[in-house]
C-alpha cells in the first residue's frame, strides 16, 4: 500500500483516501495536431519497471491534484510536488538518483 | 418555514463501548476563497470570532468556530437559527473579493462519539493515525470513514465530532453502531 503525503494540505494518507489520476506530465495534443502527436498523447503510456511519475487526487480529503513519484516494484513513494508544474523538483529527481542510480523517465532522469 | 429537522431526528446509541448521537442542527457554510486576503480574514472573524485557522487545524467552542478545510476552503460553524443572517453578513464582508460563501446546513449531518473508547471506534473507520500524540482536540481531518468521506474534530478528549453528506447520514450512523457494539473493544491506545 502507498503512503502519501498531500503537498497541498500536508496530510499523510494511504492511497485509499487519494485517488490515481494516471501518468503526470502529459502534453496534450488536440484537434489541428498529427495524427502521430494525437495518437501518443491518448494512448501511448510508459509502463516502467521502477521510478514512475503519476498524478493523484486527494479525493477524501482537501480535493486537490498533485504529482507523485514512486516506485513501481517496491511501492516506495519517493515525494510528491504540486500539480502546477512541467517537471519533477530536482531535489526530487536528485533523492530518487541516490535510491535508484541511473533511473530514467521520458525526457527526466 | 417548514419545521427543520435532523436527517435521522437525533438518533442515539448508547449501549455500546461508546456513545454514538446525531448531534442537533448545526449551522454550516462553506467559505472558498483565498484564505490568506485580508477581506477573508475579516468575514471569518466577523462570523465565528476567530481568526483563519492554520491547515488541519479547527477553532470550534460549543456549535460556534471555524475548520479548515483545503487551501482555499473553510467551514464555518454557528447556530442553525443564525445561518442566513451569518451568510448575508460575510458576503456584505466580501462584496467584490473573489469568494464563495454557501449555506450548507441541510446538507450534511453531524453525529458525535464518546466516552474513552471513542478514539478506538473512529479508528476501525477511517485510515487515520489516531494515536493521542497524533489526534488531539484542536486538529480537523477530512478522510474517509468506511466507504463514505467525513470530516472530524475532538472537542475534548475523549469526544469526536464527525460531519458527513446528510445523505449518507443513516450509513454512518450505523457504521458507528457497529464500530461501538458491546465487546468489540480492543484496547489499542491503552
Amino acid at each position: 500500500m502507498l503512503i502519501l503525503t498531500c503537498p497541498c494540505c500536508g496530510v499523510t494518507g494511504e492511497e485509499t483516501e487519494f485517488h490515481a489520476g494516471g501518468e503526470a506530465h502529459l502534453k496534450r495534443f488536440g484537434p489541428g495536431s498529427t495524427d502521430d502527436d494525437f495518437e501518443s498523447y491518448l494512448f501511448m503510456r510508459e509502463n516502467p519497471k521502477g521510478v514512475h511519475f503519476e498524478r493523484w487526487r486527494h479525493v477524501y480529503g482537501c480535493g486537490k491534484w498533485f504529482h507523485a513519484a514512486r516506485c513501481t516494484m517496491t511501492l516506495e513513494v519517493f515525494g510528491t510536488y504540486p500539480a502546477q508544474t512541467l517537471a519533477p523538483p530536482q531535489e526530487l529527481c536528485d533523492a530518487i538518483s541516490a535510491k535508484r542510480p541511473g533511473w530514467s523517465w521520458r525526457a527526466f532522469s | 418555514m417548514s419545521n427543520a429537522v435532523t436527517a435521522l431526528n437525533g438518533a442515539e446509541a448508547r449501549d455500546g463501548i461508546a456513545t454514538i448521537t446525531e448531534v442537533a442542527l448545526q449551522g454550516m457554510i462553506t467559505l472558498r476563497g483565498d484564505l490568506a486576503s485580508k477581506p477573508v480574514a475579516k468575514a471569518v472573524k466577523a462570523a465565528a470570532g476567530v481568526a483563519v485557522p492554520k491547515p488541519g487545524t479547527a477553532a470550534v467552542v460549543g456549535d460556534s468556530g471555524v475548520c479548515w478545510m483545503s487551501p482555499d476552503e473553510l467551514l464555518i460553524l454557528c447556530p442553525y437559527d443564525t445561518v442566513a443572517e451569518t451568510v448575508a453578513q460575510m458576503n456584505d464582508t466580501l462584496a467584490g473579493v473573489h469568494a464563495l460563501v454557501a449555506d450548507v446546513s441541510d446538507a450534511r449531518a453531524s453525529f458525535r462519539v464518546a466516552g474513552p473508547a471513542a478514539r478506538e471506534v473512529m479508528a476501525k473507520l477511517a485510515p487515520v493515525d489516531l494515536h493521542p500524540d497524533a489526534f488531539a482536540p484542536g486538529m480537523f481531518r477530512r478522510t474517509r470513514m468506511a466507504q463514505v468521506p467525513a470530516a472530524f474534530w475532538m472537542p475534548d478528549t475523549d469526544s469526536f465530532q464527525i460531519v458527513c453528506f446528510r445523505s449518507q447520514a443513516q450509513y454512518m450512523f450505523d457504521l458507528l453502531k457497529v464500530a461501538a457494539q458491546k465487546g468489540s473493544g480492543v484496547s489499542v491506545f491503552q
